[in-house]
């Protein structure tokens, strides 16, 4: 789960991390407030909004007096910034933080991520901050330095310094960046961060390591003994038909085709996917029904697919091992009863009681095209929504 | 000959009052499996399914004499659950939760650091042998003896790659799902050393997904030490970046991990990938033809 920069901070700040002050606004007015509140020359106005690169998008803007904060907070409320993180069509913003100005002496790059083929924690730095890690990663290697973290231990103190160190923190300030990495990483262990990113961390004239920017993803697994994170979620952010199928348990992804799938099992749900794209189709979704799904379960996913009026045809695709083919059966008659089957309908059936699925299919008097295979289920489904 | 589970494994099921373990030992019960204990903290001394239950992990272990064990638990307890079973020191500990902190897994791999104990999973399918013992959730009428092993992080693609085998007469040795999760216990290459090594298993099928470079690391272990031809799959080519699919390992994340640099190297490294799943049991046969190994194979 995403959260915003300054729910991000706000979280930091309780860590002991550095933080500049500032406050979130949802309008003009509490924008001017805020920015009087923070009695500092220069104010930064920064869109909120769950994705990188607003700087360059002009979703971030300097004000040197509260008229200024007025006219660009006007500015930015209800816009919508599209950044190469957002898509083409952009995302609107509807918070904004007032952050205090600082004195930027150089910028750094932090960030703490779960490295899969140690199967641990790792601390990266580089003196390349304000730069994507991964253009650094590309261009100069030797510029990241990794902490390879024991989750017995924690961060070690002397792995902080020698990060600080090697990414020439000035060393008068060393043990700062020591305190706010150690913060970093209590955060990130004792909330389940699945990604603690901090671009740029910056060191201040008057001599303070702070984190100017904070990107704080949560692991979805952990969310259940993290109330207060859960909280921070803004259902703004996220695409309706995306929570709808969350209620359910059922893990649904939008994509931009117009051939609507569901499956069972993420692993063929991708597959689906991608035979589809094999024979010229292009899929509406990722959706995996899951191993133990009701028949109740299958008609709200149904109604969700159809529910994106991009969507042409339908492929239902069960293997069903688990599943049992017939309450899949029964769950697509269901759904297609009640909401009525405007579109092809492809359905491939194989695996446990596939028998009783596909008579309570035929029986149902409703036009559904069955397929033998995943291949043929997908061709006879590109060939009907191409019609 | 299989690898890691056989006729004799005597398994015990941890949480097996539950109803989805409940559902399951009643499965691999009639599967043939020996299943010779459960656990469910309280229950200690009762009986479901004609198996007893006991408190604790290792005063089953002791009761039982068993070496191997399936975890059904919920999610918040299965990291504790792995641990116990890696203190009773069994053998093989097959993890089918999905949903377990990652973090946890993290401490699990670390406490498992020098123990004796094989992790498989989480959230995996489990592993089966045919016609002798199967330990999970997998639907065994699928399955046929045979000679191809098989290995995958996705339970339904399993299923289909193994229905596609069964139905064109090729039987397989041993199928394990190593599961979907970003840090799990048996990764790939430890399951095509395992292949390598039995002498019953004559290819290898293995099937990845987007996310993270395990199968690459795999492609490049096979280059350099496998004996017997091994066939791929990577789902997720239309995936698009960022967004998890389903398993929370299933990720493009930075650029790595997508369907088609693990395509390049599989393929680098002498791996044919098929290109659709409809075709991972072709591919496989028309490989076991080129090798001479087609006959001895096919199941007469």
């Amino acid at each position: 789960m995403n959260i915003h920069e300054y729910q991000g901070k706000e979280l930091l700040r309780k860590y002991g991390v550095s933080v500049p002050d500032g406050k979130v606004a949802f309008t003009v007015d509490e924008a001017v407030q805020a920015a009087k509140e923070l009695n500092s020359n220069v104010v930064v106005v920064k869109a909120q909004i769950h994705a990188g690169g607003r700087g360059k998008a002009g979703g971030v803007k300097i004000a040197k007096n509260l008229d200024e904060v007025r006219t660009y907070a006007g500015e930015l409320l209800g816009k919508t910034l599209v950044t190469h993180q957002t898509g083409p069509e952009g995302k609107e913003v509807k918070r904004l933080l007032i952050e205090k100005g600082c004195d930027i002496k150089k910028e750094y790059y932090i960030g703490i991520v779960l490295d899969r083929a140690t199967s641990r924690v790792t601390l990266m730095a580089s003196s390349e901050g304000g730069m994507e890690i991964e253009e650094v990663a590309e261009k100069t290697p030797e510029k990241i330095f990794k902490e390879t973290i024991d989750p017995l231990i924690g961060l070690a103190p002397f792995q902080a310094r020698r990060i600080a160190f090697n990414i020439g923190i000035p060393k008068e300030l060393v043990n700062q960046a020591v305190k706010f990495m150690t913060g970093l990483y209590t955060v990130f262990v004792e909330k389940d961060c699945s990604i603690a990113e901090i671009n740029p961390l910056v060191i201040t004239g008057d001599g303070k390591v702070m984190a100017l920017d904070a990107k704080l993803n949560f692991d979805s697994n952990a969310l259940y003994r993290h109330p207060d994170i859960l909280e921070y979620r803004d259902l703004d952010e996220e695409d309706p038909k995306e929570i709808e199928a969350s209620k359910y348990d059922l893990s649904y992804i939008k994509l931009n085709g117009n051939i609507g799938c569901m499956v069972n099992g993420a692993g063929l749900a991708m597959a689906t996917m991608d035979i589809i794209k094999y024979y010229g189709g292009e899929p509406a979704n990722f959706l995996d029904v899951g191993g133990g799904a009701t028949a109740e379960k299958v008609t709200e996913a149904f109604k969700i697919i159809l529910s994106d009026n991009n969507v042409k045809g339908i492929f239902v695709n069960i293997f069903g091992g688990i599943m049992k083919c017939d309450v899949i059966a029964t769950g697509v008659v269901e759904a297609a009863k009640q909401i009525g089957l405007s579109v092809p309908l492809v359905v491939r059936l194989e695996g446990t009681n596939v028998e009783l699925g596909k008579n309570i299919l035929h029986e149902s008097g409703l036009n559904i095209v069955p397929a033998e295979s995943m291949a043929d289920g997908a061709q006879k489904i590109v060939d009907l929504v191409g019609k | 000959m299989s690898v890691f589970i056989n006729k004799d494994t005597k398994v015990i099921v941890q949480g097996i009052t539950g109803k989805t373990a409940l559902f399951h030992t009643k499965q691999m019960l009639e599967y043939g499996t020996k299943i010779v204990g459960g656990t469910s903290p309280g229950k200690g001394g009762t009986e479901v399914e004609g198996v007893p239950v006991f408190n604790t992990v290792s005063e089953a272990v002791k009761a039982t004499g068993a070496n191997a064990s399936v975890i059904y638990v919920p999610a918040p307890f299965a990291a504790d659950a792995i641990i116990e079973a890696v203190d009773a020191e069994l053998d093989l500990v097959i993890c089918i939760t999905e949903h377990i902190p990652v973090l946890d897994m993290v401490k699990v791999k670390r406490y498992m650091e020098g123990k004796k104990t094989r992790l498989v999973g989480p959230n995996c399918p489990g592993v089966i042998t045919a016609d002798e013992c199967k330990i999970g959730i997998m639907p065994g009428y699928i399955h046929k003896k045979g000679h191809v092993g098989v290995v995958s992080r996705s339970g339904t693609l399993t299923y289909e790659a193994v229905h596609q085998l069964t139905q064109a007469g090729i039987g397989q040795t041993t199928a394990v799902g190593i599961g979907g999760d970003p840090v799990n216990g048996t990764n790939f290459i430890d399951v095509l050393k395992a292949f390598n090594e039995d002498p019953e298993t004559y290819a290898v099928i293995m099937i990845g997904e987007i996310g993270g470079t395990a199968e690459e690391e795999a492609a490049q272990w096979i280059k350099a030490n496998m004996t017997k031809p091994v066939v791929g799959f990577i789902g997720g080519r239309t995936a698009p970046p960022g967004k998890r699919m389903g398993h929370a390992g299933a990720i493009i994340s930075g650029g790595k991990g997508t369907a088609d640099e693990k395509i390049r190297v599989m393929n680098e490294c002498g791996i044919q990938v098929a290109d659709t799943p409809s075709v991972i049991g072709e591919t496989l046969i028309n490989v076991l033809k080129e090798k001479g190994l087609y006959e001895k194979c096919k199941t007469h």
